[in-house]
């Protein structure tokens, strides 16, 4: 690997003295930047904001359920009038909690924080481009998000609070104030806040397409791309297919809203009189709303196994097993995501022959998540791994995706879904397939990335410590969901002492509530270790993880342009990891097979030899 | 003074664990940890992912069976058993590949963590691997699929004629239940006549709707299949009952169905539960807004015998409210005071007689 040595070195060479060159001024570098590095780290830092935010939602609902006669008095300061005169939360603000939690995780963390920084970050470094195709298109990406994420934030201080018909935002519970306060001023601003954030990701999502068809390196074809630019390529289709149903969703809702249109209210009294509204269907907000939020459920989750995916194999030291079945299930899903939506919807008061339609369709995605599965489990299989905090968090998102996938199978089955739907078994599936799962490929690749982000390391022992917390306290916090929903628990109640059915496992939800207090908790760890290390850590080797792709070929901290000299060619795969016959157990995208010659499997050698170049295959009968 | 201590006391943890933080930095400087390829936290956390996965799995076992009657919903209706028994076979299909490749993922784990000298086997790819895992899920999955769709077929097809029809509306935030009283026909409704007593927006220009009555609570018949017609006044409930594995959306603007058969009555799952309280109840449960997690009512399951007497026994909501008598139109008057019952009510002979005077009035 001594070439590796050399390039690396003459990189950093090149980066002091391209230093000099191209000072910015602090706002052209740091706010209204268009390298595609620092937009990464403005959507990483702002979706760790709204996580955090997100987390204290969930903690301060989770107060309500799991101590329902605590006082929260102490509240009161950031509550305010929310918090009721006996110190209690008030019902109507729960219901503004969940569905802010919902929303925010969903859209600004899952989404805008994980495609945005990764997606961002990854492509033009990993296919070998300089920048993304429009560095300005990607630079008004973020401030649209930021635009979104100031929006939705005013909304919380608004007079009768925010959004609260959950983050679904079903008409007419949505659509009419006199239903719930929160479809006031609140609801509003939602949907201003979500047609900033749309706008937002298909801007980036136009470009993350256009930079992987068009940027690519030499040598860098579509079989060689590392397979989380593959989930990044996919996750961006789906979104600029998707979006803009959602858009239109949120379009009629205005119009319903504002306008005194009637495409989603019919035969409604409400408030003491009967709406002029008639004809229109409350289900078709429905469809179209999930026609966009189930594919967004893969547009959160790809992005977390295309990260796991580089990781895996890295810290196994394996080519990843399958890469061409993996790409295979990710184009499968990427396709069925947009035919499944109306397994949300069987007890909606759908036709019940759609209902056996996309039942079908809903049990053959498990097909292509389950080959996902086994091949990671196959990745580790003769392994020599080597538990990063990034390796650990990929294993837990596979622990967790295995997990709330399965229970999918029950959920997709309508039959079975008659009992179990909207009830918390579903908040035990999601949480645990989308939510947790993604949110674990977000850190897997925070850990990663993070020596190329900031040129320093975070702290292992730290790591590891916030992944034990963390995995074990979801696994607390939402396995014994699946209980109480067996069980026939309701989602989104304020309380359960109405019924006879629910009151009596208060103990239950008082442990969960524990656990995701001590969960939420060990984040802290992460968000010391976090900004501690950007200004404090050690300084990162050019190639800490022994990784193939291709941005560890850049200098430590790669300025715009990322690569000061020309652009490496790729001339293979990026998962020979431990091939028979190499002297390292890695060689990275960037070296020639003329260069490896005692690794050479036969089949490249006859590549080589169709070119017209002669090199000797090592591993003759091997493999 | 208490808030300050509290944030006292904080502060100084974090220091605490600051300076833990510092130390074993320091040290690890020391070792020389990081020139290395691994520490010993490898072995470390490879050995912690077996212990968690042996002691989750142990805790998910005993504690699913030792609590298993806790969480296990009573069952009352006859489809119910169709959809349970799909229920547990997924259970039992997907906990064997639950177990299996929980073990796998951190056994591998903790088998192949990283060795000094050891190299890994490039396997790229065995396409009869990814050929097997990819028809064996899609078989099973099919399997599972046709039952479940034979199931739902089943349970979605047309209500039997002999049904009981009950009119469950939700609106915020409670329900209203009407029952189509002699006739057995429910009578039509219209959502503009709704006021503060006609909740549900009876119309009465409908003769069927004179003997309609609406009660405090459901009684169904064991045995006898029950259709629902569900709807809404305002925005979306759900109408669940989980006892009866039953659930369907109420929506403004269109009427939902859901039938089935209840199997127990309330007295036999008193009985059966050891638990004199017991009582089915309608849940809401779809968000709906403030007081949605309050909208409870009760079914009550009858012997055939005792659902029949308790049906004729009630009192048609017209004759408890004689004067909507004034939206029947003139020449339904009559039939609406015979078939409402209350030819006999002083109240309304009253009313007549006033509406007659009235008539007479015009007349001149």
């Amino acid at each position: 690997m001594s070439t590796t040595a050399v390039h690396t070195e003459s990189h950093i060479d090149h980066d002091a003295h391209d230093h000099e060159h191209h000072e910015l001024n602090f706002v052209s570098k740091y706010i209204f930047t268009t390298d595609h590095k620092t937009i990464a780290k403005q959507f990483l830092i702002t979706g760790i904001i709204w996580a955090f935010i997100g987390g204290a939602l969930s903690i301060i609902f989770r107060l309500q359920l799991g101590f329902p006669d605590m006082n929260l008095e102490w509240l009161r300061p950031i509550m305010g009038k929310w918090i009721t005169s006996t110190g209690q939360i008030d019902s109507e603000f729960y219901l503004a909690l969940v569905t802010m939690h919902g929303t925010i995780m969903v859209f600004f963390v899952l989404t805008a924080g994980l495609s945005g920084t990764f997606s961002n970050f990854l492509i033009p470094l990993q296919i070998g481009a300089r920048d993304m195709a429009s560095g300005f298109l990607n630079m008004l990406s973020y401030w649209f998000f930021f635009l979104s994420s100031v929006v939705m934030f005013v909304s919380f201080f608004i007079e009768t609070g925010p959004a609260s018909a959950g983050w679904t935002v079903y008409p007419p519970l949505s659509a009419l104030e006199t239903a719930v306060q929160g479809s006031g001023l609140g609801m509003t601003l939602w949907l201003v806040a979500m047609v900033f954030f749309i706008v937002s990701s298909l801007l980036g999502g136009i470009n993350y397409v256009t930079t992987v068809i068009n940027l690519r390196t030499e040598g860098m074809s579509f079989s060689r791309l590392p397979l989380t630019i593959w989930a990044f390529f996919l996750t961006a289709i789906i979104g600029i297919l998707s979006f803009p149903v959602l858009f239109s969703a949120a379009l009629l809702l205005v119009f319903d809203r504002s306008f005194g249109t009637s495409f989603y209210l019919s035969d409604i009294y409400i408030g003491g009189e009967a709406l002029p509204n008639v004809g229109g269907s409350p289900i078709l907000y429905q469809h179209l709303f999930w026609f966009l939020g189930h594919p967004e459920v893969y547009i959160v989750l790809l992005p977390a196994l295309g990260i796991t995916s580089e990781v895996i194999a890295t810290n196994a030291r394996k080519p990843i097993f399958g890469y061409k079945a993996m790409i295979l299930s990710m184009l499968g899903i990427t396709i069925l995501s947009f035919v499944v939506w109306a397994h949300h919807m069987f007890v909606s008061g759908l036709s019940p022959f759609l209902g056996s339609i996309f039942m079908f369709l809903t049990l053959i995605i498990a097909v292509p998540s389950a080959v996902k599965a086994f091949n990671y489990i196959t990745t580790l299989w003769r392994g020599n791994i080597i538990f990063t905090p990034a390796m650990l968090f990929s294993i837990g998102l596979v622990s967790f995706f295995i997990s709330g996938g399965l229970t999918g199978i029950f959920l997709g089955n309508s039959a079975v879904d008659i009992n179990l739907h909207d009830t918390y078994f579903v908040v035990a599936h999601f949480h645990l397939v989308m939510g947790s799962a993604s949110f674990f490929g977000l850190m897997a690749g925070v850990y990663h990335w993070f020596p190329k982000m900031f040129g320093r390391m975070m702290n292992d022992k730290l790591g590891y410590v916030h992944f034990w917390l963390t995995f074990i306290g979801v696994y607390l916090v939402f396995f014994p969901l699946h209980y109480i929903g067996i069980a026939g628990f309701p989602r989104r109640y304020y309380s359960f002492t109405n019924f006879d059915a629910f009151k009596d496992f208060t103990d239950l939800n008082t442990f969960v509530s524990v656990a995701a207090i001590l969960t939420f908790g060990a984040q802290f760890i992460f968000l010391f270790n976090f900004f501690y290390n950007i200004f404090k850590g050690r300084k990162a080797p050019a190639n800490p993880w022994n990784s193939n792709t291709l941005e560890w070929t850049t200098p430590r901290v790669p300025e715009h342009g990322n690569w000061p000299g020309a652009i490496p060619t790729v001339y293979r795969w990026p998962y020979d990891y431990s091939k028979p016959g190499a002297p390292e157990d890695f060689i990275p995208q960037h070296i020639p097979l003329t260069e490896t010659p005692e690794s050479n499997l036969p089949h490249e050698v006859e590549k080589l030899r169709e070119e017209g170049i002669e090199v000797k295959a090592a591993n003759a009968g091997k493999v | 003074m208490f808030t300050a201590v509290v944030i006292i006391g904080l502060v100084l943890v974090a220091f605490i664990l600051f300076t833990l933080f510092r130390v074993s930095t320091l040290v690890d400087v020391l070792k020389g940890n990081s020139e290395k390829k691994v520490t010993k936290s490898n072995g470390f956390n490879a050995a912690m992912g077996m212990v968690f996965m042996i002691g989750g799995l142990l805790l998910f076992f005993i504690y699913s069976y030792t609590e298993f009657d806790r969480y296990n919903l009573p069952l009352a209706s006859e489809h119910g058993a169709v959809t349970d028994q799909l229920f547990w076979w997924t259970m039992g299909i997907t906990g064997v590949v639950f177990v299996l490749t929980q073990i796998l993922l951190f056994g591998f784990g903790w088998k192949y963590r990283y060795k000094e000298g050891n190299k890994a086997l490039f396997y790229p790819d065995n396409n009869k691997l990814e050929l097997i895992w990819t028809i064996v899920p899609a078989i099973v999955l099919t399997a599972l699929i046709f039952s479940g769709w034979r199931a739902w077929v089943g349970i979605t097809d047309k209500a039997p004629d002999e049904a009981e029809v009950i009119e469950v509306m939700g609106y915020q935030f409670a329900w209203s239940v009407r029952y189509p009283g002699k006739d057995k026909q429910l009578g039509d409704y219209d959502f503009k006549l709704i006021d503060a007593e006609n909740i549900s927006g009876v119309d009465f220009k409908d003769k069927a709707s004179f003997d309609d009555f609406i009660p405090r609570e459901i009684h169904v018949p064991k045995g006898k299949p029950v259709k629902f017609n569900i709807r809404a006044r305002d925005v979306i409930h759900s109408v669940f009952a989980p006892q009866f594995r039953l659930q369907m959306n109420a929506v403004p603007g269109m009427p939902t169905t859901f039938w089935f058969t209840p199997s127990k009555t309330t007295a036999e799952m008193r009985e059966e539960l050891g638990n004199p309280d017991f009582n089915f109840e309608l849940v809401c449960n779809k968000i709906c807004g403030k007081a949605h997690f309050a909208m409870r009512y009760l079914i009550v399951v009858d012997e055939p015998a005792d659902y029949y007497k308790w049906y004729n026994e009630q009192e048609a909501w017209l004759a408890k409210n004689p004067s909507y008598l004034s939206s029947v139109p003139e020449h339904l008057k009559e039939v609406a005071i015979i078939s409402s019952g209350m030819e006999n009510n002083p109240e309304v002979q009253a009313v007549k007689a006033k509406s007659e005077e009235k008539e007479m009035v015009g007349a001149y």
